[in-house]
């Protein structure tokens, strides 16, 4: 019985870990349909950005929900304005650049703090189940998650600035024509995709630890999902996770995590073989 | 006439070089010039998948290290080097059809084509650092987890296990395979279905209403580029003396697709001559440590997508007779929906 509640528990993790690396990249993905390369990078920066606050004296809280996305929005607004914009309509063009600027991310971080491991102490202890336990801090991430993908649908569905997002994303000619400067709503998307990214890997640190190739260990998983989900903004990718998610947490639990991370690439390399669109076509229509 | 000319220039420089290299060079020099060139040789066949075919494979470093890795658990196992650099063609061909079929008959667009590639390339690189344990062996090979296969042999002459070729042959096999890969990949290019897949990389479509399977000729395109990269491996490994599960990481999969962007995308001269000066200035780098070479590598391919986004060798060739149209370049593609 315990061992059944920690498995489902990891199966519920796997799924919200996956939502959470995959938010940012989504937004950015939804809005622009481009892959932004430097988002295990964006990852990696929230993550240094908690621990360096926290090291500085600043409440652990304090510099995981607010300095974190902060910074990372800030190097996200730099991001747009000199590499992004010049290459809008570019798709390809723009994941390379985005490619380029995640190694000199990586390059930078090495220069400035080394290749070394630095981190914080997870905060809130343990939950016992039976003769096992799990972290308190773990259910915490799992609860703002949900919070993170609720308020993001939210925002997208019924505030007026979620309106203006979906017409320039499903049709910004008419939408420029209708008097919405797309170029700003694509940087306004850009930059929020940044700070969630940002968040996420200062919401990870406590876990993981953070050093400069960090971001490696997540960009396959979030791509995967985020591509495998398709054009429906928080829809396609969450169904994704809820897929994906699954079959990674049980066969990391039966086999190893290898496995785990292998199965997941292969179950969406399937999925995108019958639904060359992802799982969002489903109800979009191939859209 | 005096086009054929200026297409086998190349080639035959790169057999002078390999014959007369030995007398000059220093053995030190020589062993980096090999690893070089079996590098250039992975990175033609992304010139020519990329270039030619348009198919956006960033874990182009997935067939390097297959070959890579195939070479050593087979050099180890067998003995005989001529047939485990054969295998290291093979493994990757065969792997690269199994990819290919789920890629291209699915249609993906090039944004999911490049994604996907680069996380299969991620995933053999977790796989392979995983893999520490003794009980993951093939033969008398252990895999060695993060530290790699070490010791493999060099190649010896086929059939004599035995005779170890010499650094200075080793030197010309390599730039010998660089040449062969070159006159291979061009004559492809240039026959009818080279043709038939620069059309495809011009438009899908139109190629499709013509009645060319286009799915078919990326597929087999794909299995090339898998072969070359394989060779490359195969060779780097033979010259390296051991194989890591680095082959498969990031840097590894950026320094190719750097190569190419900067040589010229559709060129093969220039992802040559920029592997060459690129793998020159890492190792330069690497042995001052004043920069790292991420930090280089990242902003050089900032710099080139957006600055000179056709490439070196289109743009000096454009430089030199200005009626060449700007033919090439990331730029110039026509974009797919994803």
């Amino acid at each position: 019985m315990d061992s059944f509640v920690i498995l489902c528990f990891a199966v519920v993790n796997s799924v919200a870990l996956l939502a959470l690396i995959s938010l940012g990249l989504a937004v950015i993905f939804g809005m622009m349909r481009v892959i932004n390369f430097a988002h295990g990078e964006f990852i990696m920066l929230g993550g240094y950005a908690t621990v360096i606050a926290n090291h500085c004296g600043v409440n652990l809280w304090l510099s995981m929900l607010v300095v974190a996305p902060m910074f990372v929005a800030l190097i996200g607004a730099v991001a747009e304005r000199l590499i992004v914009r010049r290459l809008y309509g570019h798709l390809v063009t723009t994941m390379l650049a985005t490619w380029g600027l995640s190694l000199f991310l990586i390059g930078a971080v090495t220069a400035i703090f080394g290749n070394t491991t630095m981190g914080v102490s997870a905060p809130l202890g343990n939950i016992p189940i039976g003769a096992y336990s799990i972290g308190a801090y773990q259910l915490f991430l799992i609860g703002i998650t949900a919070l993170l993908v609720v308020s993001s649908l939210l925002a997208l569905h019924w505030t007026k600035y979620g309106l203006i997002a979906r017409a320039a994303m499903q049709n910004s000619e008419m939408a420029a024509t209708l008097g919405i400067n797309c170029d700003r709503v694509y940087a306004v998307t850009f930059i929020v995709g940044a700070a969630i990214s940002g968040l996420a890997g200062a919401l990870l640190a406590p876990i993981s630890g953070v050093l400069p190739h960090m971001g490696a260990a997540y960009v396959a998983r979030a791509f995967v999902t985020v591509i495998s989900g398709g054009g429906a903004l928080i829809t396609g990718f969450l169904s994704a996770a809820t897929i994906l998610g699954p079959v990674e947490a049980l066969l990391s639990y039966f086999a190893t995590p290898v496995v785990g991370q292998a199965s997941l690439l292969l179950l969406a390399v399937i999925i995108l073989r019958l639904l060359p669109t992802g799982v969002s076509s489903l109800w979009t229509g191939g859209r | 006439m005096m086009r054929q000319v200026k297409h086998a220039l190349f080639p035959v420089a790169l057999v002078l070089f390999a014959a007369l290299g030995p007398f000059v060079l220093e053995p030190y020099d020589l062993v980096n010039l090999s690893a070089f060139s079996a590098m250039a040789i992975a990175a033609l066949g992304l010139a020519f998948v990329w270039g030619t075919l348009g198919i956006l494979n960033l874990g182009h470093s997935v067939f390097f290290g297959l070959g890579a890795y195939a070479y050593a658990i087979a050099v180890s196992n067998l003995g005989d080097s001529t047939l485990a650099v054969l295998i290291g063609i093979a493994m990757p061909v065969a792997f690269s059809l199994v990819l290919g079929y789920f890629l291209f008959f699915s249609r993906l667009g090039d944004v999911y084509l490049g994604v996907i590639t680069l996380c299969v390339t991620l995933i053999f690189y977790s796989f392979m650092t995983s893999t520490a344990d003794p009980s993951f062996h093939i033969g008398p090979v252990p895999l060695g987890g993060f530290n790699g296969i070490t010791a493999v042999p060099s190649l010896n002459m086929p059939g004599d296990p035995q005779a170890f070729l010499s650094t200075e042959a080793t030197f010309s096999i390599c730039l010998l395979s660089l040449a062969g890969a070159y006159i291979l990949l061009s004559f492809l290019r240039s026959s009818d279905a080279g043709r038939i897949m620069t059309a495809i990389r011009e438009s899908e479509l139109r190629s499709e209403l013509l009645g060319y399977d286009i799915r078919f000729y990326k597929l087999v395109g794909f299995a090339v580029s898998a072969a070359i990269a394989g060779l490359g491996g195969a060779l780097y490994t033979a010259v390296m003396g051991y194989v890591s599960p680095n082959v498969f990481d990031l840097p590894q999969a950026s320094q190719f697709v750097l190569w190419v962007i900067a040589g010229g995308l559709g060129a093969f001269v220039g992802p040559v001559v920029a592997s060459f000066g690129f793998q020159l200035l890492s190792s330069q780098l690497g042995a001052n440590q004043v920069f790292n070479t991420e930090l280089i590598f990242g902003a050089t391919i900032i710099l080139f997508v957006m600055l000179v986004p056709q490439g070196l060798q289109p743009m000096l060739l454009g430089l030199s007779s200005l009626k060449f149209p700007n033919r090439f370049g990331i730029l110039r593609r026509k974009e797919k929906p994803a």
